[in-house]
């Protein structure tokens, strides 16, 4: 009843094939749209900025990078945290070494490097698969890593081995170092995640995102229909290294300003693929609700007993909120091994069919 | 489906809840300064931070419940669980800055070097003592950041210094191998540039040893290497479960304990005891009493933890790491003294509590008269050295507890200054716009 689509009718193939052929989709969409670019910042403190919405959307859009390549092109990687890690070193120099251009346009242009090094590492995925696969990016992670601790050129020769973000402006406004507004950052990292989001929703219905598809499904099939299985392959590993080199330079110029190269280890890459598994393989929207899931639920559990006035130990609430999560995390596998992204499609279905299901 | 329906119901209304919470800012107490710690208590430097976290929490805690406060105005603690995590410390940092927070004490040279920056923009000083950028001493750069008593450079100095003066002499030092074992992270690398540079210029070879926190329980390359190159001294810098791990291992490739020396934050007691009878002879750098012989920590017992304040096992009280907590909380409570009596208001704010800090005087009467004669080294801050660069002592394990073993050795501070100085400048350079002190100095 609520979600139903009788009645609209399409009068040319342009309209059928928008990337929202139903109204209730557009409309939806265009409440999340006014809630992140009006509402949110109009009401909301700079602590739900910085530490709820921007870390959100950075990890959404690395969700976003990691599932073109393990959602829509089924090639596993662990080497997520180290291709982030890679954007952010990139940008770090590049503004260093063009000290007056526009760091937006370093950070997207920094998403290249990590670009190439991701093709590169892809390169074994035209000879093994699956978890073999996983164990080859494994290596890319620890590589890029002691990269990252042991070429001082990376971060400039810092003794403490961190980068830390300069000062930089950008049309007049102070859009990174610790003088920039959390509002400003918040709308840098809204409006680059939703073009790569929006582009990519576009990229992946199209003939690229079938053909990635296409291998993922059956691989010896798709070369058979004519698929060339090393540029897709490679082109996954680019374009989802891509995202994540943007993502990762965006969560040291707008979230972090300053990280260690242990913000870019292991468990980073762990903690997107579990937003991308829990969130639902082969679904953008899932990636938003992976990324809500892991990151900002735990930040809301630590500080509900805080807000409401009950006074538990600080570790305690520690402990209760990776136990919390850790069940959550099994019971929403077992409810659904499909993840959010499944879980609303089905409560999409329920709406059409309501009251009367069948 | 009825109870997804429910479950999306339930997350519904409580999401609900928790960001109209989070949306309206808390409203804070009038008539208390509010203090945020930044602990860790979970995660793999927990065996450390957990003794820091209960000296702090105790000695401000006794003082509200022995004097009222300071100055007749309760403190106002809270304690954020940061897990040595950057990113979890700097979102503990945003979710309490805004309620009035005097002072951060990060204890972690990771999360310190992210709060830096911000101290200036947020007017909220930086306390990190004995820890984090060992450049921040130089107040003209760094108007908002404080680590007394020493830097980590100061540190370095007094380790060469000491093994100088085991050898007869710094000149001796020529040709000797001096091994540098430390946490490859921001931590460990901070000395580097002072130990190269007395390298040079003692003649002697710095050896170094990184050890990475994934690797921080397994060091057996690293001393299999130690043991291939037998250096004649080794030292440490290392935290949480790398130094139990680090003195295992010495023991067991029988390194002569006496030649091995922690920093002070490698000082514990439980890192020590690790090594078992081996590890007699181990010694490690401090600047914080030892033992639990002092009035005030008396208080503490009596006032917090015999009454079930606290979470601290009685027993470490008078712990190296708990001592250490407890000084950092008294340099607090003292900066919040001095900033009431400089502004003469009751409740303080950051930037009160930035000029008390910097005027901080913390001599011997006073000490004495907090009940902690003999604690630690005179401290007095200025607006030029937010350090002190104050003499530390070499404590040494005797198998069961520490046992000082030294006097107070100065660093080489006319060596560590000029460089310090360097430093400061060259962040502020890197950092450009750096913005210049127009804080007014309170001395």
């Amino acid at each position: 009843m609520f979600y139903r689509e009788a009645g609209q009718f399409k009068t040319s193939y342009k309209a059928d094939q928008a990337l929202m052929p139903i109204l209730q989709d557009r409309v939806g969409l265009l409440v999340i749209l006014a809630v992140a670019f009006v509402v949110i910042p109009v009401f909301a403190n700079d602590f739900f900025l910085t530490s709820i919405m921007i870390p959100f959307l950075v990890f959404s859009l690395a969700a976003i990078g990691l599932n073109v390549l393990t959602g829509f092109c089924g090639q596993l990687s662990l080497g997520t945290g180290a291709f982030m890690g890679v954007g952010a070193y990139a940008a770090y120099k590049l503004t260093s070494i063009f000290p007056d251009a526009n760091v937006i346009l370093m950070v997207l242009l920094s998403g290249v490097f990590s670009a190439a090094i991701g093709a590169v590492f892809g390169l074994p995925s035209l000879r093994i698969k699956g978890l073999y696969l996983a164990v080859t990016t494994l290596a890319a992670q620890f590589f890029l890593e002691w990269c990252f601790i042991r070429i001082p050129w990376l971060y400039n020769y810092n003794a403490s081995g961190a980068i830390e973000i300069p000062h930089r402006e950008a049309f007049g406004v102070v859009v990174s170092g610790a003088e920039a507004t959390p509002i400003v950052r918040y709308f840098i990292v809204l409006g680059i995640t939703a073009l790569i989001a929006y582009l990519m929703a576009n990229v992946l219905r199209g003939r690229i995102g079938r053909s990635w598809m296409m291998i993922r499904d059956m691989d010896i099939a798709a070369e058979l229909m004519g698929i060339r299985p090393l540029q897709t392959k490679l082109m996954a590993f680019a374009v989802s290294s891509y995202i994540c080199g943007v993502a990762g330079a965006m969560m040291v110029f707008f979230w972090l300003n300053a990280a260690e190269p242990s913000s870019y280890s292991i468990s980073l890459s762990f903690q997107i693929l579990f937003m991308v598994i829990l969130g639902g393989l082969g679904s953008l929207s899932g990636a938003f609700m992976g990324a809500a899931f892991i990151w900002i639920l735990p930040v809301f559990l630590k500080f509900i007993p805080g807000t409401i006035g009950i006074n538990v130990a600080a570790e305690t609430v520690e402990h209760i909120t990776f136990m919390i999560v850790g069940a959550l995390i099994i019971f929403f596998l077992i409810v659904e091994p499909h993840g959010f992204a499944r879980l609303w499609q089905i409560a999409k279905q329920k709406l059409r069919v309501w009251p009367f299901p069948y | 489906m009825k109870s997804i329906k429910q479950i999306a119901l339930g997350t519904a209304v409580a999401l609900g809840v928790g960001f109209s919470g989070l949306a309206t800012t808390v409203a804070q107490a009038e008539d208390a300064n509010y203090v945020p710690l930044l602990t860790y208590r979970t995660g793999p430097f927990a065996a450390s931070g957990i003794h820091i976290a209960n000296g702090m929490h105790d000695y401000l805690k006794m003082l509200n419940e022995r004097d009222g406060g300071i100055g007749g105005v309760k403190l106002e603690l809270e304690e954020c669980e940061t897990g040595y995590n950057a990113q979890k410390g700097v979102e503990c940092y945003e979710a309490t800055k805004g309620k009035g927070a005097l002072v951060y004490n990060p204890y972690s040279t990771g999360i310190t070097l992210q709060l830096i920056p911000k101290a200036g923009v947020d007017k909220i000083p930086v306390l990190s003592m004995g820890y984090g950028l060992s450049a921040a001493a130089d107040g003209s750069v760094f108007p908002w950041v404080f680590n007394v008593p020493d830097t980590y450079w100061d540190g370095a100095s007094v380790v060469i210094k000491y093994i100088g003066e085991q050898e007869g002499g710094l000149d001796n030092l020529k040709g000797k191998k001096i091994g540098y074992i430390f946490l490859d992270a921001g931590y460990g690398r901070e000395p580097i540039p002072l130990l190269e540079q007395l390298a040079e210029k003692y003649g002697f070879e710095l050896l170094q040893y990184p050890v990475g926190v994934k690797e921080m329980q397994n060091q057996s390359s690293q001393w299999l290497n130690v043991r291939r190159d037998r250096p004649d001294y080794m030292v440490m810098w290392g935290w949480g479960a790398m130094n139990p791990t680090a003195i295992k291992e010495a023991v067991k490739i029988r390194f002569p304990m006496d030649k091995f020396i922690g920093v002070w934050w490698s000082a514990g007691d439980d890192d020590a005891a690790a090594g078992g009878e081996g590890a007699k002879g181990y010694k490690a750098m401090n600047f914080s009493g030892v033992g639990s012989d002092f009035p005030a920590l008396d208080d503490i017992k009596k006032h917090v933890v015999d009454a079930g304040l606290s979470s601290t096992d009685a027993s470490s009280i008078g712990g190296t790491l708990y001592n250490r907590g407890v000084l950092n909380s008294v340099i607090i409570a003292e900066g919040i003294r001095t900033a009431q009596e400089l502004t003469g208001k009751k409740v303080i704010t950051g930037e009160d509590m930035r000029m008390g800090l910097e005027a901080l005087n913390l001599d011997e009467a006073r000490l004495k008269e907090l009940g902690l004669a003999g604690f630690a080294h005179p401290m007095k801050v200025t607006c030029e050295d937010h350090a002190g660069s104050h003499p530390v002592f070499i404590q040494e394990w005797d198998g069961k507890q520490w046992r000082q073993a030294s006097g107070w050795i100065e660093p080489m501070t006319d060596l560590v200054r000029p460089l310090l100085e360097a430093a400061a400048a060259e962040y502020a350079e890197k950092n450009a716009p750096w913005p210049a002190r127009t804080e007014p100095c309170p001395n």
